[in-house]
């Protein structure tokens, strides 16, 4: 029977010849992942109460200091703590210390941890972000995680398979964040739920792997259970002197069955914003242009890798974030926070007057960093605006990509990049 | 761990679609991730118009009723930990969003989808559920509803303490194989 991406990996990890939509199955699982949030709790039920006493492979296992680290109080302190002493006690090889890792989804990635064909869970929704790189990831519960550390395997249900097929390329100044924000916007935040979403066709190919990674992180934001996009010369140049394993790529049989298939003429999506407080709020840089912003945030596992970061200093660079507006700048790995030092990009955010900080998830689930107040208005680079996501319920928050983010920085306002930066955009 | 009870009586509490993880517990509490009666007292607190609590006027054994997608956003665990937490004894909803409904299978808390009984029932309705035989019964009403069947294997997971014990046993299998 031909396959799916998703089902091909499924039966292989389930040691079966196929498997269908539907199909409950016990799959051996390539790589799990867990952080300061899950892992205390992950750690107490697979230790305390299904009596496990070492996790199941060393080397498959990460562990990243990043939600509420450097620690914001002293009880983020205690679940650091936790965080640190089971990855030690159990020999985890792959822990991230603070300083040294950054945000887990994309850590794991340029690390060349989770790899083409491979089954990886992370307990964090937006584990779905490593399809990007050609394999089957999704997000998983403290007691899914605990499973896995104990036993290496865990159950799934096969799911559908949704195809996103993207004809010709992106217009100037529309990114891949532009994209998955305006798919979601036609689908909802329910249009995926438990389903994959695979993505394909022309402008695909034309997206570098951070935005195809920008593009899977947001697969959750439907409801899906995973996002994934076929092996091809992009991902072999990214895994090239990166992946930390031998793999093997999966791609879609041609006469695979779909749920459905949703087409889209890549060339007339619009920069596209979510407005508040729903990912499937899509909206044009028309229609919201001109909000006044309290709040600038260019950070998050979603765009804040450092092509993200060029792109946004090069929109501030001679120039100054608006009187009354703050902007903060939050690298999403430790590398990419020395990438950015290396090239002089911080400098020019600093000099533009913005807020550095350490990587971390910090404002992008309302942790530190950057908590937004009542009525305060957010336009942010992260993935998710639900009430209440970065701060106070009744502060309102905006999605966008990192170049309109700094170009409202510079006007205090939601502003398309090229009233800013002229014709278009030059990087250094 | 303990195995749930086949019968629930409540009185329900009614909400919309698409409530995410941020509104069943704000992030803000995440830090109390180990302490389910500390959660418990500010689940549902990130629902606009609950700011100042919800928790506190549950009675024990009280049924959520959602909408579509319930506990969509985020995977952390104590979405559904906070809502047994608060004293809820089931979630009823039209339906779940995939990580919750994992979670809440998981942890052996009965969840129910029934997208006749989201639509049909009001706040305050005095409520049964049989989970066994997956029917939910509105005293007041007088009305029934037929909740969707789940695979053998969640039943198994959700009358047998969840996920706990089921590891626990393979455990054992292969230290003596
Ligand atoms: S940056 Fe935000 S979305 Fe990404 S892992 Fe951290 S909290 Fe989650």
């Amino acid at each position: 029977m031909p396959m799916t991406m998703t089902e091909k990996i499924l039966a292989r990890a389930s040691a079966r010849e196929e498997v269908r939509p539907g199909d409950l199955v016990l799959a051996k699982v390539d790589f799990a992942m867990g952080h300061d949030l899950t892992i205390p709790h992950a750690g107490r039920i697979m230790r305390e109460q299904m009596g496990a006493t070492r996790i199941w492979d060393q080397e498959r296992v990460a562990v990243v200091q990043d939600h509420f680290q450097p620690a914001k109080d002293i009880a983020s302190a205690g679940l650091g703590r936790l965080t640190r002493e089971f990855a030690r006690e159990m020999g985890v090889k792959w822990y991230f210390e603070v300083g040294q890792g950054g945000i887990c989804h994309t850590v794991l990635p340029e690390r060349g941890l989770v790899l083409p064909g491979e089954l990886v869970v992370g307990a964090d929704s937006h584990s779905c972000t490593y399809g990007a790189l050609n394999n089957f990831a999704a997000g998983v519960g403290s007691t899914d995680l605990a499973c896995v550390l104990s036993l290496g395997e865990l159950w799934f249900r096969v799911p559908e398979t949704l195809r996103f097929v993207y004809h010709n390329q992106l217009s100037e100044w529309v990114e891949a964040k532009d994209l998955i924000l305006h798919v979601i916007g036609q689908i909802t935040v329910d249009g995926a739920r438990s389903k994959a979403m695979e993505h394909s066709g022309e402008a695909i190919s034309q997206i570098d792997m951070e935005g195809r990674l920008t593009m899977t992180n947001m697969a959750i934001e439907a409801g899906a259970k995973n996002g994934i996009i076929g092996y091809d010369e992009v991902t072999e140049a990214y895994l090239r002197g990166r992946a930390k394993r031998s793999f093997a790529p999966v791609a879609a049989d041609p006469d695979a069955v779909y749920e459905r298939t949703f087409e889209f003429d890549a060339e007339q999506v619009p920069i596209t914003l979510a407005k508040p407080m729903s990912p499937d709020h899509a909206a044009s840089i028309d229609e919201v242009a001109g909000t006044k912003l309290d709040q600038v945030f260019i950070g998050s596992c979603t765009n804040s890798r450092i092509g993200d970061l060029r792109r946004a200093a090069a929109v501030l660079r001679g120039r100054k974030v608006a009187p009354w507006t703050r902007l903060i700048v939050t690298p999403s790995s430790h590398q990419v926070a020395q990438a950015a030092e290396r090239e002089g990009l911080i400098g020019v955010f600093l000099e533009a007057g913005a807020a550095w900080t350490a990587s971390t998830c910090g404002a992008c689930l309302g942790g530190h960093q950057g908590v937004l107040g009542a009525g305060e208005v957010c336009l942010s680079t992260s993935n998710r605006n639900f009430p209440g996501r970065m701060g106070d319920p009744k502060a309102l928050v905006y999605l966008s990509n990192p170049v309109v983010a700094a170009a409202s920085a510079v006007t205090g306002e939601i502003t398309h990049p090229k009233e800013v930066v002229g014709k278009e955009l030059v990087l250094a | 761990m303990t195995s749930v009870q086949p019968v629930m009586r409540g009185r329900s509490w009614k909400f919309g679609d698409n409530v995410d993880t941020d509104q069943i517990i704000p992030a803000k509490y995440a830090i109390y991730s180990l302490d389910e009666k500390k959660l418990g007292e500010h689940a549902m607190e990130g629902v606009p118009g609950n700011e100042d609590g919800w928790a506190q006027q549950v009675s024990p054994g009280d049924i959520v009723v959602a909408g579509s997608n319930f506990g969509c956003g985020s995977s952390r665990e104590i979405a559904p930990v906070a809502i047994r937490g608060a004293g809820i004894s089931c979630v009823i909803a039209d339906s779940f969003a995939r990580i919750f409904f994992r979670n809440a299978i998981n942890m052996g808390y009965p969840i129910l989808q029934s997208p006749q009984a989201a639509e049909a029932i009001h706040p305050g309705d005095e409520l049964e559920v049989d989970l066994e035989a997956g029917i939910i019964r509105n005293f007041t009403q007088g009305d029934e509803y037929q909740a969707d069947r789940f695979p053998p294997f969640m039943t198994e997971l959700l009358f047998h303490g969840g996920l706990v014990p089921w590891v626990r046993k393979r455990l054992q299998e292969r230290t003596l194989a």
